[in-house]
């Protein structure tokens, strides 16, 4: 069975009609990326995959393992393995990065009937797993995303990808903002969570990223619709000509 | 017959003996509804007080009939009828639930959130005190370990009785009896409360809290505490508990007083949930209270830490005389409000004496329909040279149908003084939440984690034995405020 299977999706935010009959099938262990101009629908696709409120299904249908999600709420659909790594991750001032953390730890436990995790193996995981992608103490121990700059942000988006391990992760436009060392660090550390247990989604506007997470498979958005899909070619070709070519046709 | 004696008569047939004093009277007793001279009389003689008590209420009391009530805060409640209130009733242990059984299911499902252990529920729920014998025990280790520090802490009906020079020398020197209108009211009826003593140089061995002191159920409504820090000590106060208080009566109007003398220090810290009333905040408790501590030694320190979620109307304003050169003064405080619930609650700093330092962090949060209001004054005198206030003052609005408002007086007569203010409002974003439930977390657990956030500065504050149940608590009472 699919992983993620996308039907015919429609929605909208507010009155505007935004993706407009997309179609998608995702399997563990492949890596799909999504490419488009600014406001294709990139970012629309990734809120309404997560269940954001404000963004109605209009149409069609989500299965996640075969069973419709549209009706689950954004945490639920988190527990069930969703998970989006935020193109703008938000601050949380105050919150300890440690028990923010715990938190979505913990909530993902609860879902699968596990006891809360003992605190000291939990450092010790966030500690390694931190280490790998550069991350110091000193930055978990500041209050979620407050201070942090652009790559640290995203670096611990994809610390918490490591630690949550989903069956689903959407990486939404994870590039922006990143220098060339920081895109090298942040893509080792999204390749080495690649695995026959996950599927991935990865949006971006930009081909420079796909040369460090190589897809499977690359599908060109426009307009709320998917208009070309190839493997990895597909995206050197948008380099070489931009998107006008395909939208053009259309 | 007079009056005084005719009450005592009274009161002794109901009562029967004194001399084992008013603790071991578990029977009902009441004393009719209403306010006189006779009531002040009454409460004075069941405690079995000294003529100087009885004059001191009684001068209360006189001052009380010529007072009005303030109307100046933002609150807003149905007048109270002061003869429509009992002011007097012994505890009715009889009267309690026989087991957590029968104890309202809701109750128990908060502890259980709260992860409150069975035999302190008990006691929270005032099961009989009997069925929650073994607590006794622990408290009297505790009191042993107290005495062998030399330091006094008992209700203070006893300190009245065991110490009355003490409590003849500081009583009313920081809240006189005519201070306000619920101060006053307190001064002439108070039933019970604690009374702290800690002599020079001892470093008080452990937190103090009201929850170990024997026999202080029911003291809730009109609650009298006196804490005295002679010079170089130090104490750590812990007031009210987090699980939800209910009580049946409505009013309530504490007096709390601290006095630290050269380098000595209190901290005081108070969890405060009565039960804030339904939905409309009907039944809630009405909570007028009266704080207040004197820094009259130098370099002495008080520091007030609250976290104020319960009562439908909370009126407290917990204030620093700074007296003594080098004194501190500081204010840490959350409040929460709900539904209908309604606080007007801030601090007062008055410096005094030169190169005295105060702090004000409050965290106002608002959902529902409640409003908060924040409402503090700094005032430096004239001998405050070189005096220090730093405030700041947030407030978080949950939903778009409460209120919060922050109203500073700030009064500097001496140029030296630096007195620095900041406010902010904010909102718990969509994208907080959003990013939160992404992660898994319910809305709930979301807006606990962004709220005790919002509140961090305070409650780090907070004892830590206080401090985890305190988060629970935040997270609690904003049960259902979103979406």
């Amino acid at each position: 069975m699919s992983l993620i299977e996308i039907r015919d999706l429609h929605a909208s935010v507010g009155d505007t009609e935004i993706l407009k009959g997309i179609s998608l099938t995702i399997n563990r262990g492949e890596v799909h990326a999504i490419m488009g101009p600014n406001g294709s629908g990139k970012s629309t696709l990734s809120y309404v995959l997560a269940g954001r409120d404000g963004y109605e299904v209009t149409g069609g249908d989500i299965l996640l393992d075969g069973v419709s999600i549209l009706e689950m709420e954004a945490d639920e659909r988190a527990r069930a393995g969703m998970f989006l790594a935020f193109q703008y991750p938000v601050e949380l001032p105050g919150v300890g990065g440690m028990s923010f953390l715990r938190g979505a730890v913990n909530a993902r436990r609860r879902e699968e009937g596990e006891d809360e995790i003992d605190h000291l193996e939990f450092v010790k995981m966030v500690r390694g797993k931190a280490g790998e992608l550069g991350i110091k103490d000193e930055m978990l121990k500041r209050a979620v995303n407050v201070g942090f700059s652009g790559g640290e942000k995203k670096r611990y988006e994809i610390l918490q990808l490591a630690l949550l391990e989903p069956a689903f992760a959407i990486l939404d436009e994870t590039d922006s903002g990143l220098d060339v060392d920081a895109l090298r660090i942040v893509s080792e550390g999204v390749n080495a969570l690649r695995s026959d247990a996950i599927g991935m989604l990865v949006i971006t506007h930009y081909q420079r990223l796909l040369d460090h997470i190589v897809p499977d498979f690359v599908h060109i958005l426009a307009d709320g619709k998917i208009l070309k899909s190839g493997d990895k070619n597909l995206a050197l070709e948008v380099e070489k000509s931009g998107y006008s070519n395909f939208t053009d046709a259309a | 017959m007079s009056a005084t004696v005719e009450t005592i008569r009274q009161v002794e047939e109901a009562t029967g003996k004194y001399k084992y004093g008013f603790v071991t009277d578990i029977e009902v007793d009441k004393a009719p509804k209403g306010l006189s001279e006779d009531t002040v009389r009454l409460i004075s003689a069941k405690k079995n007080e000294p003529e100087w008590m009885l004059e001191w209420r009684l001068k209360a009391y006189r001052h009380w009939l010529t007072m009005e009530e303030p109307d100046w805060a933002k609150l807003n409640y149905p007048p109270i009828d002061y003869q429509d209130i009992y002011y007097y009733a012994a505890p009715k242990q009889a009267d309690g639930p026989k087991s957590l059984d029968e104890v309202d299911p809701e109750l128990l499902r908060t502890y259980e959130k709260l992860g409150i252990p069975l035999r302190e529920q008990e006691m929270l729920a005032g099961v009989a005190v009997d069925a929650v014998f073994d607590s006794v025990s622990v408290a009297t280790t505790f009191r042993e370990k107290l005495f062998e520090a030399g330091v006094i802490f008992c209700p203070i009906s006893e300190a009245i009785q065991d110490y009355p020079e003490l409590v003849k020398e500081y009583i009313g020197s920081v809240v006189p009896q005519g201070d306000n209108y619920f101060a006053a009211l307190n001064s002439a009826v108070f039933t019970d409360g604690s009374f702290v003593y800690i002599p020079k140089g001892v470093r008080c061995p452990m937190e103090l809290s009201t929850y170990f002191r024997i026999n202080e159920q029911n003291t809730g409504q009109f609650e009298r505490t006196l804490i005295i820090a002679d010079e170089e000590s130090y104490v750590s106060y812990l007031e009210g508990c987090t699980a939800p208080q209910r009580d049946e009566n409505q009013l309530h109007a504490a007096v709390v007083e601290l006095v630290t003398m050269h380098d000595a220090e209190i901290k005081y810290s108070t969890v405060q949930n009565w039960y804030p009333g339904d939905e409309n905040g009907k039944g809630g408790i009405y909570n007028f209270v009266t704080k207040r501590g004197a820094c009259r030694g130098d370099r002495s320190k008080i520091s007030w830490t609250q976290v104020e979620t319960g009562s439908a109307i909370t009126w407290k304003y917990p204030s620093c005389i700074l007296q003594g050169a080098d004194s501190v003064g500081e204010f840490y405080s959350v409040a929460v409000t709900n539904n209908a619930q309604q606080a007007d609650t801030g601090t007062k700093m008055i410096h005094i004496g030169p190169r005295t330092r105060s702090t004000i962090i409050a965290k106002g949060i608002a959902a529902g329909k409640s409003d908060s209001t924040y409402r503090g004054l700094v005032r430096m005198m004239p001998g405050a040279e070189g005096g220090r206030n730093f405030t700041q003052c947030d407030s978080l609005l949950v939903g778009n149908k409460c209120g919060a408002h922050t109203v500073p007086y700030i009064v500097s007569r001496n140029p030296s003084a630096r007195i620095e203010h900041e406010a902010t409002t904010s909102r718990i974003s969509e994208d907080q939440l959003f990013y939160c439930l992404q992660r898994g977390m319910t809305q709930e657990d979301a807006v606990s984690l962004i709220v005790n956030g919002f509140c961090k500065e305070v409650m780090k504050e907070l004892p830590m034995e206080f401090a985890v149940e305190a988060q629970k608590l935040i997270g609690i009472s904003l049960e259902g405020s979103v979406g």
